[in-house]
């Protein structure tokens, strides 16, 4: 059985194909501006890794905040669904899994079958999410993955004040001005970001194993700065922003 | 760097018929904001000389620069003011002020002053906060909401979106009413969020004006959910730089089915007249108890 397993996020697209529960490939673009047209790249691209054509595929499932958008699917199930269906998958003993993306965080926690029990979600606001990082990081004229490495430098606590990811703006380009170290900046930033999230999951409760997924997972800033808020043992999975597109990707159980 | 677009115009004024130098009091009020900073000078409790300025992180020297550019001209120095008040994000910063008082209790004293005593309800939107005050007849605080954590709703926000779509601050108010019919509000509540999707709307061929309505019609569905939260008791006074944004009043206006009063001087200062009206009272107890 060849399954597809296609998730639509703000900023990127992700596809993942899998044949009796073995991953063949996995594919990212970014989202452009037709949604659908994206989605097919992406999951053209994946086919073409695999040594898989459309024809050969069974199944094909959308999850995603822009999952409708590829009317091509079969089927669609909810960010929330897919995530801890993957993170399942990848480590059955998760009971608690963290997925921060470009414009959303969750919080959910599940059963040892993998089956949701709660969750809290933050799409309102995006100083919780990867936005945060990224209009920061322009401030400072790094890359997202510098910017990481750069924090986990820091030797210096710097507080920013700010919730708001449009006030912190303004912090940091005083911290510029006020010639703080970049790594400190850096680090002030992704201990903010970890507070938001810290605050999510602390309201679904946090249960061992915790798994951490989505595009920032990937920023090693960011996840040390979520250990120290959190207090606890964070295990970042395998490709950890394809987690969604796996649980897509995955033949439902029941 | 190009053009600056969220840059709003600063203003300074002095009362072309007052005379200071035989009477009881001249007090002052300093309001620091996060973005902006004002100067209030009263005679006798009468409005002399304002300033509003933009300015910088720095409250201490903000407040200088502000009162400063009041006192330019008027022959007026910081040495004739004989009570001063500091108010404001920045109020306990103010080197020249004798005492620090809360900017909500200042705004409605202020706005209770100079939009009339009929006055119940301020908005006083700012760069970084919202607040909705309710106040008695005389213009004492009896109950009031705040936002300053988020950006949505807020001066900034507006700010951001003039530079994004590069139209002067100024001309935002206008623009936005110049739509054909007024299209569903931007649904992201987040600045940043709203952002994307206005560059979004711009992509998929939308004009500016219609962007803007979106944006202004989206922010006036935040302010007027604070407003409700509190209740809106006639009559409603809009303080801060957004009352200068005439897409913004005009559709609060209608939301909440009131208008809301006039003033000749800038919105912007009344924080600071509070503040000037509170050392005028401290000022004159101080006098009293001689």
């Amino acid at each position: 059985m060849t399954n597809a397993g296609i998730d639509i996020g703000a900023k990127a697209i992700k596809v993942v194909i899998l044949k009796n529960g073995q991953m063949l490939s996995r594919h990212a673009v970014l989202a452009g501006f037709d949604t659908r047209e994206s989605a097919e790249q992406a999951l053209d691209e994946a086919l073409r890794e695999a040594g898989l054509s459309w024809d050969n595929l069974e199944h094909i499932a959308a999850t995603g905040a822009g999952r409708r958008q590829a009317s091509f699917t079969h089927h669609y199930l909810t960010e929330v669904a897919a995530d801890a269906r993957g993170a399942h998958f990848l480590l059955p003993s998760a009971r608690t899994i963290i997925d921060i993306g470009a414009e959303e965080g969750r919080a959910i926690k599940c059963d040892a079958e993998g089956r949701v029990i709660d969750f809290v979600i933050n799409d309102k606001c995006a100083a919780g999410s990867g936005a945060f990082m990224e209009s920061m990081a322009r401030a400072l004229e790094v890359g997202l993955e510098e910017f990481g490495n750069l924090s986990l430098r820091s030797q210096n606590t710097i507080p920013i004040n700010a919730q708001c990811v449009i006030f912190a703006e303004s912090e940091v380009v005083s911290l510029i001005h006020a010639r703080a170290p970049k790594e400190d900046i850096a680090r002030a930033v992704t201990d903010a970001i970890a507070r938001r999230v810290a605050s999510i999951a602390r309201r679904v409760g946090l249960e061992r194993d915790i798994a951490v997924v989505g595009g920032l997972a990937r920023n090693a800033g960011f996840v040390e700065s979520l250990k120290e808020a959190l207090e606890v043992e964070l295990l970042v999975l395998e490709a950890p922003e394809f987690v969604g597109a796996l649980g897509a990707a995955l033949p439902a159980s029941d | 760097m190009g053009e600056q677009y969220w840059k709003w115009a600063e203003s300074r004024w002095t009362a072309p018929d007052v005379y200071w130098t035989k009477t009881a009091t001249v007090t002052a009020g300093v309001d620091v904001g996060s973005v902006s900073a004002q100067a209030v000078i009263l005679v006798d409790g009468k409005l002399y000389a304002y300033s509003n300025m933009r300015t910088g992180s720095d409250s201490a020297e903000s407040a200088r620069k502000a009162m400063d550019w009041a006192l330019k001209g008027s022959g007026m120095g910081l040495e004739d003011i004989q009570h001063i008040v500091g108010t404001g994000y920045g109020r306990v910063n103010v080197p020249f002020a004798r005492r620090a008082i809360t900017e909500i209790a200042c705004h409605a004293r202020g706005a209770h002053a100079m939009y009339g005593p009929s006055v119940r309800t301020i908005l006083d939107v700012g760069g970084q906060d919202c607040k909705a005050i309710r106040c008695d007849a005389q213009g004492k605080v009896t109950t009031f909401l705040m936002n300053d954590k988020c950006a949505a709703g807020t001066g900034r926000g507006m700010e951001v979106f003039a530079d994004l779509l590069a139209v002067p601050i100024t001309q935002m108010g206008q623009m936005s009413l110049e739509v054909a019919e007024e299209p569903p509000p931007v649904s992201s509540t987040c600045v940043v969020f709203a952002k994307s999707e206005a560059s979004a709307l711009l992509r998929a061929g939308w004009p500016k004006n219609r962007v803007i309505a979106a944006y202004c019609s989206a922010m006036v569905h935040r302010i007027a959910t604070l407003l409700n939260r509190i209740g809106v008791e006639p009559d409603l006074a809009i303080t801060g730089g957004i009352a200068k944004n005439i897409g913004i009043v005009k559709r609060l206006e209608n939301k909440i089915g009131l208008k809301a009063l006039a003033t000749e001087y800038d919105p912007q200062i009344a924080g600071a007249v509070g503040a000037a009206l509170f050392a005028k009272t401290l000022l004159e107890k101080s006098r009293g108890g001689l």
